[in-house]
């Protein structure tokens, strides 16, 4: 691997260094923030330039975008969380054009970069998910919502002993990271995957003398670079949607 | 072995293990949901979600077992 590797690009001494981008000033801007920021604006002019002016017949892209975030606000809010959700849409409809964005920057051509496939940016949308559904329940219910979220309904008294921590650990301590991860990993894994095809093929082009081996992996490549446009929508999807059952199963307790 | 050959072995074993229990559970979850779907066509889309649902939370213990992968592989 390393060796068609060192056929391909200039291959500095630890293979690390080609990931390792240097942080400028006190808050560390590199590649990743500025993609970031890029994404941020992009998803910003993406919402509001078509919508800018309230018309009766929309235009082309607005009725994208209306398309999109109506299929946030009922498929995702409403079908999930029923006719409250209208006060988390300003959760969920942000989120999910930003990291739909953040994700499809890994098969925008010359980027190439998922900025999810960073753990800091899954991790930090996890938190934020963490502190609104905490909030959200103790506000609708006080401190029986902890109570309901620990004892689960029709277990007995010696079960508890057993059912009771595994309740705790899985609500407040593995659901955010198991939704921190299912976007970090599946972004990860797409891009290492579109990586592996794209040096193959590259290397077949530069290096075999016949060309006989280069179509099977660029063929690879391209499915997977349309199969990772599915995901990158896919995990935005399933992100927003999990957030929202969340929220769903602080605000409707058992008693 | 060598403690690096262990890592490196234990990070192959990690993921392609991870990997049978949710292969087989997305399976049951997707060929469920279309058994619904073909059953009561007017519920697809109520049932669409649900699969998405199940199958976030079923794939998210082979995801456990890839970062399990990348933190071995990185010890060796």
């Amino acid at each position: 691997m390393s060796w068609i590797l060192a056929q391909v690009v200039e291959v500095p001494e630890d293979i690390g260094d080609l990931f390792d981008w240097p942080s400028v000033g006190p808050l560390g801007i590199n590649r990743v923030v500025i993609l970031m920021l890029l994404a941020t604006l992009l998803a910003f002019l993406f919402l509001y330039l078509p919508l800018r002016k309230p018309r009766v017949v929309p235009t082309k892209m607005g009725v994208v975008v209306e398309g999109l975030i109506g299929f946030v606000k009922e498929q995702v809010g409403r079908d999930t969380i029923g006719p409250e959700s209208v006060k988390y849409e300003w959760l969920l409809i942000p989120m999910f054009f930003w990291i739909l964005f953040l994700n499809i920057l890994e098969i925008t051509p010359l980027v190439n970069f998922p900025v999810t496939s960073r753990m800091a940016i899954p991790f930090f949308l996890a938190m934020l998910v963490w502190f609104v559904f905490v909030f959200v329940g103790l506000k609708e219910h006080g401190l029986g919502y902890l109570k309901a979220a620990i004892i689960p309904p029709g277990v007995g008294k010696f079960m508890l002993i057993l059912v009771a921590p595994i309740e705790l650990v899985s609500t407040f301590v593995v659901r955010p990271i198991s939704l921190a991860v299912r976007l970090f990993a599946n972004m990860i894994a797409g891009h290492i995957m579109l990586t592996v095809f794209f040096i193959t093929s590259a290397a077949y082009f530069t290096l075999s003398p016949k060309l006989i081996g280069f179509p099977i992996p660029f063929a690879f490549a391209v499915a997977i670079t349309g199969f990772e446009l599915f995901v990158a929508f896919l995990q935005a999807y399933i992100f927003t949607l999990l957030t929202a059952v969340y929220i769903e199963s602080s605000i409707h307790i058992h008693h | 072995m060598t403690p690096e050959a262990a890592a490196l072995l234990g990070a192959g074993l990690a993921y392609g293990l991870a990997a049978i229990g949710p292969g087989i559970g997305i399976g049951l979850v997707v060929g469920n949901a279309v058994q619904a779907m073909v059953r009561q066509p007017e519920m697809a889309g109520q049932v669409r979600t649900t699969m998405f649902l199940g199958i976030a939370f079923t794939e998210a213990l082979a995801l456990f077992g890839l970062l399990l992968f990348f933190i071995l592989f990185g010890k060796a």
